[in-house]
């Protein structure tokens, strides 16, 4: 009998190292690295004129000019600066504020819990883009109301996780042997609760840093976060829409958001792969 | 539900007045700000005086006989105004809706179908970019290449200014064209709805995609889809007819929320194609801070959230025979 | 278990000759490809089915009894390769255009499977379900043919068949699915009728009404009967012929009561002996040392003789094909010449030495 099992992967690579992991990890470690950098590796000032207006790529400037004379691959590449660290900001903000209302909520239950339930479920029920606008409207252009309104908008899906993760967790029997062995209700939540609650946020935070890129620069493109002359995507991409026949003024900054929100998403898969290979 | 349209209100309220922004630069011209008598003037006019929990209350009682307030820069009835602009956002978030789930469906039934090949990958792909792309983004880029480059579809707006409207019945330009037998509105329109739709719809493809497909998995592998098979029913019957009803109450359900996506995306899509709806006047209304519009609007847009989510659970409901009988 | 050995007719296997052969299965082999890897799940069935005719096909999980049926039927996965030969009246199967297959599942023949939780359509009534199986094959109206639905649960002895076809299969008891499953295979009036471990997943006195039903079937519509099953007890009461199979191949073909009266392969013997019998009462019960081999890791000559107690040295170079041994079949060098059977001696000679198999 010709019975032959032939197994064509190799083993030298680990079952988790996929493509895409890999490619969301360059692209995302390629912004990290021009956010810190940027005014050291590009050639061109970001604010400054230094072409004619509207000029279209070329090999002095490869992604054109804008209708300022400002070079647009200096820009979209500086724009990383005003992007990243306040999607980081939003993200950990709205994820220590919503992890622990939903922990409270979970752990303590009662009028406390509900009331905060309520409040994540209002929350919830706006368009998050809708309100995140009105926040922002009230509180004033500028890229700092912009990160406060998403962190209000944001906050309530982290309770929501954090709170079921916990009802779950404190159901366990070490948590009942804990409580049973006498101790205090803060130590059950952070030392027995809390560090098995991580993963799902973990997780689900790494997908929406960049889907707050995303949110980020649809209020700077309709003018409620970053103010001019700073390069930020958003805005660049309003520009454009100005400028409607010179599609280059758009095209980097565009390419930019797309391949930040895919690379987050790509290590986010990845992530839950490692940690969590019962799902999917 | 109650407790839930009454803290919609509240929140909405809340945002405009506790936060600094300053509606008096909305209503008052620069140059008249240092006039004291105009300022108090028009405090007074808008009610801008009184304390924070008599306004709520005023608020409240004008909401519950149906006054949204007066926007500041239109001077009309916030209500009047969300009213004229609602019917072109619902139809376009409606085509968007049709767009959105048929390509979803589509694309996540082929891919469960024929699961890890090129088709599998690419269908996975499109979805994925679907759900990253900025609409502001691709809505230019795609309205570049299709009325610019190609010439194949028409600019920006609703419908080409120079034609005659149908009288308005649904408020929907291809509905009214249609019931009023003009069929040379009714294809401008439908031109001028493809491309915005499909731009808006395709962000929510992404997410009914995967659903489908993990659905679909699911389903496939069960016996029920053997005994399909063994009836001698086709392989479009067996994936048509006995999975994919299997997988339609889940994907009801993300339907349902993918609406407020929609919506989220309407604004920016109604920027980028001048669309007169309702997010196109929340955008004027933000940047203008004409807060009694801002408030309309956001109350509005929840409103319509909670309605999608009531709906989708009676659907929910009725397309789940275990469901029903309990 | 014995007296239902006795009355099964005598003399059945002598008309399978005169018999017209309805199915008959040579070599039909079913490889897998996956992700690289490779392997065969039947290896060469050889198997004939009459008009009117029950064959039992018996064999323990993963033995390749029911890919087998699956692969006759051209229901096997996309990455399965399906060789060999399966004839139905005269006409070849394997490698027929997928639209004259479905033409003929369903209506010529039929298939039910294991589960009758699962192998209806949660979301559509049962009557509807039945409808589609009868206006796949005929043009008839909707109302037509859930007419014929009412009538073919009160076939399977459904009570209130007007009321039942417009309920859903979550309304049904699992033996009830499994009358609905039934009436849902003979809506077309079929020529032979697959049943894949019709009872397994359903409770004892359950299961007897419903070989019940499947028989009476069997005879008031003539059928060709195919019944899979690991349960040699269902085989004795029902089949008049019994092909045993074990890793992916036939090794015993016989009818039923030589095949129970004289086994003529070891691995028969090993499952006769370790029929629960309530007559003979014996201390434990006989079970066969080892396990079926994986797929992929077969021994070397005879898949089975890791296990045999009458395993010699040519049993692990050399496979022995099925051969013909006065009128019924074998796979076993020694087929001839295997001493006389008795199941309580065959049990007590396994459970006195203890490590028989080598």
């Amino acid at each position: 009998m010709a019975v032959v099992v032939t197994k064509s992967r190799s083993s030298t690579v680990p079952e988790w190292l996929t493509a895409p992991l890999v490619i969301g990890t360059v692209v995302i470690l390629f912004w990290l690295f021009m956010t810190v950098f940027a005014n050291l590796v590009v050639q061109f000032d970001p604010l400054e004129m230094v072409a004619r207006r509207l000029q279209a790529p070329s090999w002095a400037h490869w992604l054109g000019t804008d209708a300022l004379g400002r070079d647009v691959l200096a820009r979209t590449l500086h724009g990383a600066a005003h992007s990243l660290p306040i999607a980081v900001l939003v993200v950990v903000s709205a994820v220590i504020i919503g992890s622990l209302l939903g922990a409270i909520s979970g752990f303590v239950g009662g009028l406390t819990g509900a009331a905060i339930m309520r409040l994540v479920d209002v929350t919830l029920s706006f368009p998050p883009m809708l309100l995140a606008m009105a926040v922002a409207a009230s509180l004033g252009p500028g890229l700092g109301n912009a990160a406060i309104a998403m962190v209000l908008v944001w906050w309530p899906v982290y309770a929501r996780l954090m709170r079921a993760q916990v009802l779950e967790v404190k159901e366990r029997e070490h948590v009942e042997a804990a409580i049973a062995a006498g101790a205090r209700p803060r130590r059950v939540l952070f030392t027995h609760i809390l560090p098995l609650c991580w993963t799902p946020v973990l997780i689900s935070a790494t997908m929406d840093l960049g889907q707050v890129v995303l949110l980020a620069a649809s209020l700077s493109f309709i003018g409620l976060g970053a103010t001019p002359p700073t390069p930020e995507w958003g805005s660049m991409i309003s520009d454009g829409a100005v400028h409607f026949y010179q599609w280059w003024i758009a095209f980097g900054p565009g390419v930019a958001i797309l391949t930040i929100v895919l690379g987050f998403n790509f290590i986010g898969d990845g992530l839950r792969d490692i940690l969590d290979p019962r799902s999917d | 539900m109650p407790f839930l349209v009454l803290g919609i209100v509240t929140i909405a309220f809340l945002i405009t007045t506790v936060t600094k922004g300053d509606p008096l630069t909305a209503i008052v011209a620069e140059q008249q700000m240092s006039n004291p008598e105009v300022v108090a003037a028009a405090k007074t006019r808008w009610g801008l005086d009184r304390p924070l929990p008599e306004r709520y209350m005023i608020y409240l009682g004008n909401l519950l006989s149906g006054d949204l307030g007066t926007s500041f820069i239109t001077k009309r009835n916030v209500g009047t105004d969300i009213l004229y602009r609602l019917p072109a956002t619902l139809e376009l978030v409606f085509a968007a809706m049709i767009f959105g789930t048929t390509l979803g469906i589509v694309l996540g039934v082929l891919a469960a179908y024929f699961r890890n090949s090129l088709i599998d990958h690419g269908a996975r792909l499109f979805a994925l970019l679907g759900s990253s792309l900025p609409v502001f983004w691709s809505g230019l880029g795609l309205l570049f290449i299709f009325s610019v480059m190609l010439n194949w579809l028409p600019g920006p707006g609703r419908v080409d200014a120079r034609l005659a409207l149908p009288p308005g019945i649904t408020g929907f330009l291809t509905i009214d064209s249609l019931l009023a037998g003009d069929w040379t509105v009714f294809k401008d329109a439908l031109w001028h709805l493809l491309l915005p739709a499909f731009v808006l719809g395709w962000t929510v493809s992404g997410t009914i995609s995967r659903l489908v497909r993990a659905n679909m998995l699911d389903v496939m592998s069960r016996e029920f889809v053997l005994t399909a098979r063994a009836k001698g029913a086709s392989e479009f019957r067996v994936v048509i007819v006995h999975a994919l009803r299997n997988t339609m109450v889940p994907t009801l359900t993300v339907i349902g929320y993918s609406f407020a996506y929609l919506i989220t995306g309407a604004v920016l899509t109604e920027t980028i194609f001048s669309w007169p709806g309702m997010g196109s006047y929340a955008v004027e209304a933000a940047r203008a801070l004409d807060f009694p519009a801002i408030i309309g609007v956001t109350i509005v847009g929840g409103l319509a959230f909670l309605v999608t989510n009531l709906i989708t659970d009676i659907l929910y409901v009725v397309a789940n025979p275990r469901v029903r009988l309990s | 278990m014995s007296a239902q050995i006795s009355s099964a007719p005598p003399g059945a296997v002598d008309k399978v000759g005169e018999r017209e052969p309805l199915l008959s299965i040579r070599g039909l082999r079913v490889g897998f490809r996956k992700a690289g890897s490779q392997f065969e799940a039947v290896r060469g069935i050889d198997l004939d089915v009459a008009k009117g005719e029950v064959v039992g096909i018996v064999g323990e999980s993963g033995s390749g009894k029911s890919v087998g049926m699956l692969a006759a039927l051209g229901l096997t996965s996309k990455n399965a390769v399906v060789t060999g030969s399966v004839r139905f009246n005269g006409d070849e199967l394997v490698g027929k255009p997928a639209r004259e297959m479905r033409k003929i599942r369903g209506a010529r023949i039929a298939m039910i499977f294991q589960d009758p939780l699962s192998s209806l359509n949660p979301v559509m009534t049962v009557g509807a379900q039945i409808a589609e199986a009868v206006r796949l094959h005929h043009r008839v109206t909707r109302k037509q043919a859930m007419a014929r639905a009412v009538e073919l649960l009160h076939l399977v002895a459904i009570p209130q068949p007007e009321r039942r076809v417009n309920q859903y299969p979550h309304e049904f008891s699992g033996g009830m699915r499994q009358r609905a499953v039934i009436a849902m295979a003979v809506a077309n009036d079929p020529d032979l009728l697959i049943a894949d471990e019709p009872t397994t997943a359903l409770d004892v006195t359950v299961q007897a009404q419903i070989l019940a039903v499947l028989r009476s079937l069997q005879e008031r519509l003539g059928l060709g009967l195919v019944l899979i099953t690991h349960d040699l007890g269902v085989v004795a009461g029902h089949a008049d012929r019994v092909a045993v199979v074990y890793s992916g191949r036939v090794v015993e073909q016989a009818g039923v009561s030589e095949l129970f009266a004289d086994p003529r392969h070891p691995y028969t013997r090993g499952l006769i002996a370790s029929i629960p019998n309530l007559e003979e009462s014996r201390e434990r019960l006989f079970s066969i040392d080892g396990s079926p081999p994986a797929l992929g890791r077969l021994p070397g000559g005879c898949a089975f003789h890791p296990r045999c107690i009458y395993a010699a040295a040519r049993c692990r170079t050399e496979d022995p094909p099925l051969h013909d041994v006065g009128g019924r079949f074998s796979a076993c060098h020694f087929a001839t010449t295997l001493p006389p059977f008795h199941s309580a001696v065959l049990a007590a000679a396994s459970l006195d030495s203890g490590d028989v198999a080598p």
